[in-house]
């Protein structure tokens, strides 16, 4: 794109902001402040979920720990099965993710591998898909699984989960880009059947992009709310934010039991997330959107 | 990569079940995907388009649908509560959308600046809200939202007293989702908040992606921070702004849980928070009338639909790239 010779491109942007302390103090000094923002939510979570009610709503409001973090958990066991409605969202998310990698890989690895008959509108088809908002659908949805008598069993959630457009994209542009096709060759040679190829070769080489979708659907299983909200009736099908969510609902709300439930929710995606951060967001980043 | 052959070549073993399951395997394949999509996506949407011209309270049977032609959609058109709703959803999908994306930018910038090194764990940090269930979210919000005794609040109060900058704060405690006009603005707050780590994360990888030897070649020419900012950053990014706005404009025309949550159902005050999918919801739910929903749905559709093809006749078009998804 450009005439001018090339000089080390890959320092360059280090040697321009070098050049500029005042910038670069500039850019640190607002990624904090934007990061203190993001994370004091979080911070006030657990500060609340160890206070009793009467001290979260007070003035000067609580910004250390307290000590009522034992009363908020009996307080919150007593008012609905908390390990149980964990257990129903922990359920949702496994079945739903393991599918979805399987199927999601078994898709992406047809689309990048081989040829054949009316390939092109169907990964058209499966693009299209991506573009329809899922939202509108609610009312449909809920109909259908009240016709198949799907409702409060989670397999209403997990059934339709198992496969997603955005899961086959993904896996197609892994493959298509990080697997040779001799490999491929290489093993029909060898007699291999289609599918002893996809679990010998294909499945043991889409690791990193396998976390990446994984997280992704575990993720988003885990906080799903409008399908459970629309599927269960009964606090013990319920999954743990639509649990959390009727606590709110009552008049005189426990606010530090309510607290302590949604930090313990939230804290195994935390953790998740710590231990596989870097590799979820170079997986969106390079995998999804560039081409 | 080396085109290979893709038929298999002619010195492999090619008895008859090695050719046959050859050829269907990749149908096989993928066909998981399209039997949950046709089950799950289109039939949705063809039972949608059949309730919307039909009258029927679920739980009655399917037998007792009745059709009624266009009413579903003209008891919607005249609905006020439906205009007020398309209004709100209207309101929040810019108070929220605009903001993630002027603050997204610049971060994305200041990080692709000089802060390699740390990269991965801003972006972590910023991330996280994305991450979180929006319950969990709207949850710990609404106690810091809360009028007197809320942490936003005391915050505020705290910033309004400090010399000559406090003028920029208020000095009255704000009724965040208790006063009509205050409630959009918190929803939206929210929703900045937690979006604005994803849309970040989308910018960096399309700064990324523009070489860094055009930035160097402008300072050669001398051009300043700002002017490389506006002649290189801003239009090579084009792309990823267009991708960017068009999945906050359709995630923002389906703003449910938030104002859900922080309405505790119901809308808030003056129904201020009731978004259309809200309504829909409530109109399915607690009304029961698939049929009218059914057509709330559709009218929403259009509405998205119109605004992502202006959105991309406006802005869609110079910039795209050859990666996008075909139209």
């Amino acid at each position: 794109m450009t005439s001018t010779p090339l000089t080390a491109p890959q320092t360059s942007r280090r040697t321009i902001s070098g050049k500029r302390p005042m910038s670069r103090a500039a850019s640190i000094l607002l990624l904090a402040l934007g990061g203190v923002l993001t994370l004091a939510p979080f911070y006030f979570m657990f500060i609340f979920a160890t206070h009793p009610r009467q001290e979260i709503f007070s003035l000067p409001p609580p910004v250390w720990f307290g000590s009522n973090l034992e009363a908020n958990y009996d307080s919150l066991l007593s008012r609905m099965p908390f390990w149980r409605n964990l257990w129903n969202s922990l359920y949702l998310a496994v079945l739903t993710t393991g599918t979805t990698l399987f199927f999601c890989t078994l898709g992406g690895y047809a689309f990048a591998m081989y040829e054949f008959k009316g390939k092109g509108w169907l990964f058209g088809l499966l693009l299209a898909t991506l573009l329809i908002p899922s939202t509108l659908n609610i009312v449909p949805y809920a109909l259908i699984m009240q016709a198949l008598g799907w409702i409060d069993a989670p397999r209403a959630l997990w059934v339709p989960g198992m496969a997603s457009a955005f899961g086959i994209f993904l896996m197609r542009q892994y493959i298509g880009s990080a697997i040779p096709r001799e490999l491929v060759e290489a093993a029909r040679i060898d007699g291999a059947t289609e599918f002893t190829t996809f679990r010998k070769v294909i499945v043991p080489l889409t690791g990193p992009a396998m976390a990446t979708l994984g997280l992704v659907t575990f993720v988003q299983s885990w906080n799903n709310f409008l399908g459970p909200l629309i599927i269960f009736r009964s606090q013990d099908t319920y999954t743990a934010p639509l649990a959390l969510r009727t606590l709110q609902g009552i008049a005189n709300t426990d606010w530090g039991a309510l607290m302590c439930g949604v930090a313990l929710t939230v804290v195994p995606l935390l953790i998740l997330f710590a231990f596989a951060s870097r590799r979820l967001i170079d997986g969106l980043t390079s995998g999804a959107l560039k081409g | 990569m080396t085109a290979a052959p893709t038929t298999p070549p002619k010195h492999a073993r090619s008895g008859g079940w090695d050719n046959f399951q050859r050829k269907y395997a990749p149908y096989i394949f993928i066909s998981p995907f399209f039997l949950l999509f046709f089950a799950f996506g289109l039939f949705p949407i063809i039972f949608n388009a059949y309730l919307s011209v039909h009258s029927w309270q679920p739980g009655s049977g399917l037998g007792d649908m009745e059709f009624v032609g266009l009413r579903n959609f003209t008891d919607n058109l005249t609905d006020p509560t439906f205009w007020l709703s398309l209004k709100n959803t209207a309101i929040l999908a810019v108070e929220s959308g605009l903001p993630q994306h002027l603050i997204a930018i610049p971060l994305a910038f200041a990080i692709n600046m000089g802060l390699k090194r740390a990269q991965s764990f801003i972006t972590a940090v910023y991330f996280l809200p994305y991450i979180t269930s929006v319950v969990a979210i709207s949850v710990i919000f609404f106690t810091l939202f809360s009028w007197q005794y809320g942490v936003l609040n005391a915050a505020l109060n705290s910033l309004h007293h400090i010399p000559v900058l406090g003028v920029l704060f208020p000095g009255e405690k704000v009724n965040w989702l208790g006063e009509r006009a205050f409630v959009q603005p918190s929803i939206a707050m929210v929703i900045v908040w937690r979006y604005v780590g994803w849309n970040m994360l989308l910018y960096l990888s399309g700064l990324q992606a523009i070489p860094g030897e055009l930035y160097e070649a402008a300072a050669v020419d001398g051009a300043t921070r700002s002017e490389q900012f506006r002649f290189i950053t801003l239009p090579l990014l084009r792309p990823t702004i267009f991708l960017a706005v068009t999945l906050s404009l359709i995630g923002g025309f389906q703003l449910f849980e938030e104002p859900f949550i922080l309405t505790n159902g119901g809308g808030g005050v003056g129904q201020a928070g009731l978004t259309t999918i809200m309504y829909m919801f409530r109109t399915y739910n607690a009304y029961s009338d698939a049929g009218v929903a059914a057509a709330m749905a559709w009218l929403l559709f259009i509405v998205i639909g119109a605004l992502t093809i202006v959105n991309n006749l406006l802005f869609g078009r110079s910039g795209m790239g050859s990666n996008e998804a075909p139209r």
